[in-house]
C-alpha cells in the first residue's frame, strides 16, 4: 500500500549530485507529497534558478519511485515561496560539515568591500581563523574560503535569505 | 494572446537575463584569475536559470506552446527585445564589471518591487532571482570600486568603461505605453522609481571609487524595439548555431 510516509521514506535515500551526503528533503529542496488525481505528485523547488542539479534530482525521485513499483507519479517544480539556507535540516547541516563544506551561518554576507565579513569557521579543524577567497564557488550554492590556521581550502554553502 | 503588454514586460526581463548570461559565458575559461573565471560563469548560470522561468512564462502568456528554447533559440534578431546594454562586447575586465554592475544596480530594485507585483508568477519568479542579484551586485560594486580606486592603469580602464557604457543605461528605463498600463494594474513598478534607487546606487559606489559620470548625456536606445547594435547578431550565431544545424537535437 502506497501512503504518503512510504513515499518520503523512499525519498529520503535520493540525494544533490552534487553534496551526496544531503538527502532532498535534508536540502529542504522537496516541499511536499500530495495525491492528486490518481496521481503522485512530487513538489520541488530550485536552490538557485539555474541549479543545473534540478533535472538530475527530478529524473532520480522518478527513478527511484519507479523502481519501487511506485509510475503514476509526476514532479512539480514551484518558485514560492522561495528556498532560502532556512529550509536546510539542522541534521543536513550536521553531515555538511562531516562532509567538509561549511554550513550556511545565520546572517547574509553583507559586508562590502574591506568591512568585517562573515565569520566562517573551518570546518576541518574549527578555526575562526578564515578568509573568503572568493563569494563565488564551486556551484552557485557556495563560496570559496581557506582557513588560515590549518591552510585548508574549502567550500561554505553561502546564506541566502 | 491573453495579455500581450505582459508578454513583452517579461520577454523583455527573459532577453536581458538570456543575452547579458550568454555574454558572460564568453569568459568560461579566460578569466583574468580562476575565481573570477568561476564568478562570471556562476553569473551567468543565475542569468541563464532566470532566462529560463522568464521564458517560459512568456511562453505562456503567449499560449502557443512554446518554451524557453524555442524562445531562446528560435527567434530572429528583431524579435529580441534586450536592452543595448546586455549586448555589449566583454571588452576587457572593466568593461565587462561596468556592464555588469550598471545592469545590477537596475536589476535588484526592479526585483524587489516585483516581489509585490500582482501577478503571482511574476513575484514568483521575482523573488527567487532577486536573492541571487544581490549577490551580483554586492560582487560588481567590490569589484568597480577596487578598479576605480586601484592602480592608475585599473581607474583608466575603469574610466574608459564608464564613459563608452553610460550612453546604454537610459534605454533600461524606457516605458512603452502598455508598461503604463501594468503600472496602473499594480503588475509591474514604475521605473521613475527603479531609476532613483538606482542613480543612488551608481553615485555612491562611482564616488567611492573616484570614477566620473560622463558630462556629455546622449543616449541609445532601440534594443526595446528590436533595434539592435551590429553585435547582438554575432552573438546569437553562436548562441543558435546548434538549434538551427540541428533543429530539435538535445543534448
Ligand atoms: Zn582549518
Amino acid at each position: 500500500m502506497v501512503s504518503k510516509e512510504s513515499i518520503l521514506t523512499l525519498l529520503e535515500e535520493v540525494c544533490d549530485p552534487e553534496i551526496p551526503v544531503l538527502s532532498l528533503s535534508d536540502l529542504g529542496v522537496l516541499r511536499d507529497v500530495s495525491f492528486r488525481n490518481e496521481e503522485w505528485v512530487i513538489t520541488i523547488t530550485p536552490t538557485y534558478s539555474g541549479c543545473p542539479a534540478m533535472k538530475t534530482m527530478e529524473d532520480d525521485v522518478l527513478a527511484k519511485l519507479k523502481a519501487n513499483g511506485i509510475t503514476n507519479v509526476r514532479v512539480e517544480l514551484v518558485l514560492s515561496p522561495a528556498w532560502t539556507t532556512d529550509w536546510l535540516s539542522e541534521s543536513g547541516k550536521i553531515k555538511l560539515r562531516e562532509f567538509g563544506i561549511a554550513p550556511p551561518e545565520h546572517e547574509v554576507d553583507k559586508s562590502v568591500l574591506f568591512a568585517a565579513p562573515t565569520i566562517v569557521p573551518c570546518p576541518k579543524c574549527g578555526s575562526r581563523e578564515t578568509k573568503m577567497v572568493s563569494q563565488f564557488g564551486s556551484t552557485a550554492c557556495k563560496a570559496h574560503y581557506q582557513c588560515l590556521s590549518c591552510l585548508e581550502p574549502y567550500d561554505y554553502f553561502k546564506c541566502l535569505k | 494572446m491573453k495579455n500581450e503588454s505582459l508578454y513583452n514586460y517579461v520577454l523583455r526581463l527573459g532577453d536581458d537575463s538570456l543575452i547579458l548570461g550568454q555574454r558572460l559565458g564568453e569568459w568560461c575559461g579566460h578569466g583574468p584569475i580562476l575565481e573570477e573565471d568561476i564568478a562570471m560563469t556562476n553569473i551567468s548560470l543565475d542569468l541563464i536559470g532566470q532566462a529560463m522561468s522568464l521564458l517560459d512564462y512568456a511562453g505562456e502568456i503567449d499560449g502557443n506552446g512554446k518554451d524557453h528554447d524555442a524562445l531562446a533559440f528560435l527567434r530572429f534578431e528583431n524579435e529580441y527585445q534586450n536592452a543595448l546594454l546586455v549586448e555589449q562586447p566583454n571588452g576587457d575586465f572593466a568593461d565587462t564589471m561596468m556592464r555588469q554592475f550598471l545592469f545590477d544596480a537596475f536589476r535588484q530594485p526592479l526585483f524587489e518591487k516585483l516581489v509585490h507585483s500582482s501577478d503571482a508568477q511574476l513575484s514568483a519568479i521575482a523573488e527567487k532571482s532577486l536573492k541571487e542579484t544581490r549577490y551580483h551586485l554586492k560582487h560588481t560594486s567590490e569589484w568597480i570600486i577596487r578598479l576605480g580606486d586601484g592602480t592608475e592603469e585599473s581607474h583608466t580602464r575603469a574610466q574608459k568603461a564608464l564613459d563608452n557604457l553610460w550612453r546604454y543605461t537610459d534605454e533600461l528605463f524606457s516605458e512603452t505605453s502598455a508598461d503604463l498600463s501594468l503600472v496602473t494594474s499594480g503588475i509591474v513598478p514604475s521605473m521613475v522609481e527603479i531609476k532613483e534607487v538606482w542613480n543612488k546606487t551608481v553615485h555612491a559606489v562611482f564616488a567611492e571609487a573616484t570614477l566620473q559620470i560622463p558630462t556629455n548625456n546622449w543616449q541609445f536606445e532601440g534594443g526595446r524595439r528590436g533595434v539592435h547594435s551590429e553585435h547582438l547578431g554575432y552573438l546569437l550565431a553562436d548562441l543558435q548555431y546548434m538549434q538551427r544545424a540541428y533543429p530539435n537535437m538535445k543534448w
